[in-house]
């Protein structure tokens, strides 16, 4: 038994964080949204350059071959920074997707550059509000039909993977007539979504069926990393303003209405981390432990990013209100990341019926 | 990262799984069944006789102290497989086990060393603790008992509260202050004292629960031997310290506590038809607690991981039991209202409500023992996230001198 990331993933976590504490500041964010850009273009080269984007995709198909643990360790990184990377769409679901369910001849198409950065994608499963995985959208004769709402990054993506009726997935190249993107008002301004409708758009079917669920635990997982990055750094920010705000005469970080609430929040936190590293070990090691590991793993690190979320601007005060400050960058993202991926319920029911056929 | 064994620890696994399988069940005492104190003991003293003649004494204890000299993951191990048995393992072992041995290993002598620790890893002595008093819990440097020298003996007098089991063991870790013109930490002193000495009069405290684990002890003109003190005169709170972190990490191998309340949702039927895990509200709640539970399974791990490569957790072993403490008293609550009415007064019969309604009222003092809620945060706020300690009244104040 060993509960720790080896000295090679703290290093990894540690490049991932340094070029992002480098490239990304809150700044840079700012400006991002000011200029009405998407995402952050030449931070998503230098990822794929750096070998981040390809981490847990195979040595065959341009990825570096490492494991979900290592990708979790980026995705803490980006969750931390709170980038504007396209990182879940494009490589935890997209390449993940086509990893599991592709042919050897769509991965040997695609995952080279989904890799390296040059190629983004998409993953469009949600057809507006209703159960997590019900969809009318249809894959006929090589022709996609359907309307997908929101999808996260489809506007800066050229291919999506697409859930189409009976679990299966289907993959089609975005600029293509038969296909328009609409852009939606999003509500995290550092991730666009659009609504995504096929007119009969040429796609092909990943032949592999039976890998949602799969894919979605693995996904979980990724998200749990990142959630548990967001929340740590909202933990962070907000003992820091804590320390250097005065308050009749003193620290604020030294009332107890703060240090307890701030140590809750980091029992929150390590218990997240602990389920997400857990949920990493799973997703290569021990795929009958994976459903619960995922589970557990999403529902705590929401929750601790939901709390940290919040606590943090609270613990500003009004400077936390504006947009000079940096705790709204969080706030927003701590919503999107809630319903990316399925809501609470479908993760308390993962966890209750793997929990127990789960050998621990 | 690998949370399988290693094929040592598989190794190990086994040969205690067959230990256990072939000397456990003689010792374990049927669920449901409650015994008298007495027996209690000389059940939990029997059962740690032959957990020492097998070996498992003492796990990471050196073998010149009578220990095993093994490593942390094999008591961890050891304490997983252990737990597949009711087995009496209570206080009147724990404290000597968890506390008084550490204490006496840090702090005292070769001639202590020699009398106390094998002898209590052999289950001839039992112990408990003599540390909090009424005006002394959380700030347990406030304590009032005190120590006064006289040739080589010192006198005590003073009062203790909730000391486990002080009717049924025989010995005592007793802290007292025996300098009461330096400011309060550092005027304290630590001894090892014998529960039949003359002057210490023992008496149960009648708690909510209906059962009497705690105890008030009187002390009055006690002689306790100068070679019975541990460390030198005024270490007693490091002495303390020492305590206390072994009780913060001390748990392990507990089962869930949150499985058996999902299953009796389960099997308890729903106010809207199908059965009370049908109810959203109730789902999410346990989900969520169980997610939190194996988060903190995993989380102590880590600290494990981190101990045996000799790093100290510090304050973030106080998070497991903040966390295990509060998550007990809001799923055994929820689990009453589950039920409704019948959760309050369940049908004869019914175990399984009766349980839970111990460890609802239990889970008042897992909130308090140990460290109570409030202190971990403080110390979690302060070591782990490293904020300002509170506004102090009595530092650099001798005692004599505090107000109140």
């Amino acid at each position: 038994m060993n509960f720790d990331l080896s000295d090679e993933q703290k290093m990894l976590g540690e490049q991932a964080r340094a070029l992002l504490a480098e490239r990304s500041p809150f700044d840079h964010l700012r400006k991002l949204i000011d200029a009405g850009l998407e995402w952050d273009e030449p931070l998503w080269h230098e990822f794929g350059a750096m070998g981040f984007l390809g981490a847990n995709i195979a040595e065959a198909h341009g990825g570096l071959g490492l494991s979900a643990l290592d990708l979790g360790v980026i995705s803490q990184a980006i969750g931390h920074a709170n980038a504007a990377l396209p990182f879940l769409s494009s490589i935890v679901l997209c390449a993940d997707a086509i990893q599991l369910a592709g042919s050897e001849a769509q991965k040997a198409k695609w995952l080279p550059g989904l890799a390296s950065g040059e190629i983004v994608g998409c993953f469009a499963s949600a057809e507006g509000p209703g159960p997590l995985f019900a969809t009318r959208t249809l894959l006929e004769g090589g022709k996609l039909c359907g309307v997908k709402t929101p999808v996260a990054d489809a506007g800066i993506a050229q291919i999506a993977v697409v859930l189409v009726k009976g679990e299966g997935f289907a993959l089609t190249e975005l600029d293509q007539p038969g296909t328009t993107r609409t852009k939606l008002d999003s509500f995290d301004q550092l991730r666009s979504h659009y609504r995504l409708e096929f007119t009969g758009a040429a796609a092909e079917a990943l032949p592999e069926q039976g890998k949602l669920a799969t894919l979605f635990d693995r996904a979980a997982v990724q998200g749990a990393f990142e959630a548990t990055g967001a929340a740590d750094a909202c933990l962070h920010m907000a003992r820091d303003y804590a320390l250097d705000r005065q308050i009749f005469g003193r620290s604020l970080a030294s009332y107890q209405a703060i240090k307890h609430k701030l140590a809750d929040l980091a029992v929150q936190v390590e218990l997240a981390r602990s389920n997400a590293y857990y949920g990493g070990w799973a997703a290569d090691e021990a795929p009958g432990a994976l459903p619960a590991g995922a589970a557990a793993a999403r529902l705590t690190a929401l929750a601790a990013f939901e709390t940290a979320a919040r606590e943090n601007l609270q613990v500003h005060g009004g400077i936390g209100y504006t947009q000079e400050a940096n705790c709204h960058f969080y706030y927003r993202r701590e919503r999107m990341m809630a319903v990316t991926l399925g809501g609470r319920d479908y993760w308390a029911d993962r966890l209750l019926a793997g929990h127990r056929r789960e050998a621990v | 990262m690998d949370f399988n064994d290693t094929p040592e620890e598989a190794t190990f696994r086994a040969e205690v799984r067959a230990w256990l399988a072939e000397h456990a069940s003689q010792h374990v005492i049927p669920q449901g069944a409650s015994l008298d104190d007495t027996e209690e003991v000389v059940r939990g003293k029997a059962w740690q006789r032959a957990v020492y003649d097998g070996g498992y004494a003492g796990i990471t204890f050196p073998k010149a102290l009578g220990g095993r000299g093994g490593s942390g993951v094999e008591a961890v191990v050891y304490a997983e497989e252990e737990a597949h048995y009711h087995l009496p393992k209570g206080p009147y072992v724990g404290i000597g086990l968890g506390m008084a041995i550490n204490v006496i290993a840090k702090h005292g002598n070769d001639e202590q060393r020699a009398r106390f620790i094998e002898a209590t890893l052999k289950g001839d002595l039992t112990w408990c603790q003599l540390f909090s008093e009424p005006s002394a819990g959380s700030d347990l440097a406030n304590l009032r008992t005190k120590a006064v020298k006289d040739g080589d003996h010192w006198i005590v007098n003073g009062q203790k509260v909730w000391s486990s089991w002080a009717h049924r063991t025989d010995w005592g870790i007793l802290v007292v202050r025996t300098d009461p013109s330096v400011p309060k930490h550092k005027g304290l002193s630590f001894f090892v004292v014998d529960m039949k000495s003359l002057g210490v009069d023992i008496r149960p405290i009648r708690q909510i629960s209906g059962a009497s684990d705690f105890n008030e002890t009187f002390l009055t003109d006690v002689r306790i031997p100068d070679s019975n003190r541990i460390g030198e005169a005024g270490e007693g709170w490091a002495c303390c310290m020492t305590v206390l972190m072994g009780e913060r990490l001390g748990a392990s191998g507990r089962g869930s506590a949150v499985e058996p309340l999902i299953d009796y949702a389960a099997s308890t039927p729903g106010a809207n038809g199908g059965n009370a895990l049908d109810s959203g509200s109730a789902r999410l709640a346990l989900a969520q607690a169980l997610a939190e539970e194996r988060g903190g399974k995993w989380f102590e791990a880590r600290l494990r991981t981190m101990v045996s490569r000799g790093e100290n957790p510090g304050a973030l072993a106080g998070m497991v039991k903040l966390a295990y403490a509060t998550r007990l008293q809001k799923t055994n609550g929820l689990a009453m209202e589950l039920r409704g009415l019948d959760g309050i007064a369940p049908s004869e019969g019914d175990a399984t409500t009766r349980a839970i309604h111990y460890d609802y009222i239990w889970s008042t003092v897992m909130r308090i023992a140990g460290g109570a809620d409030e202190v971990l945060k403080n110390q979690i706020a302060e070591r782990v996230l490293v904020m300002p300690g509170d506004v102090r009244m009595d530092k650099d104040v001798a005692f004599e001198d505090l107000k109140g």
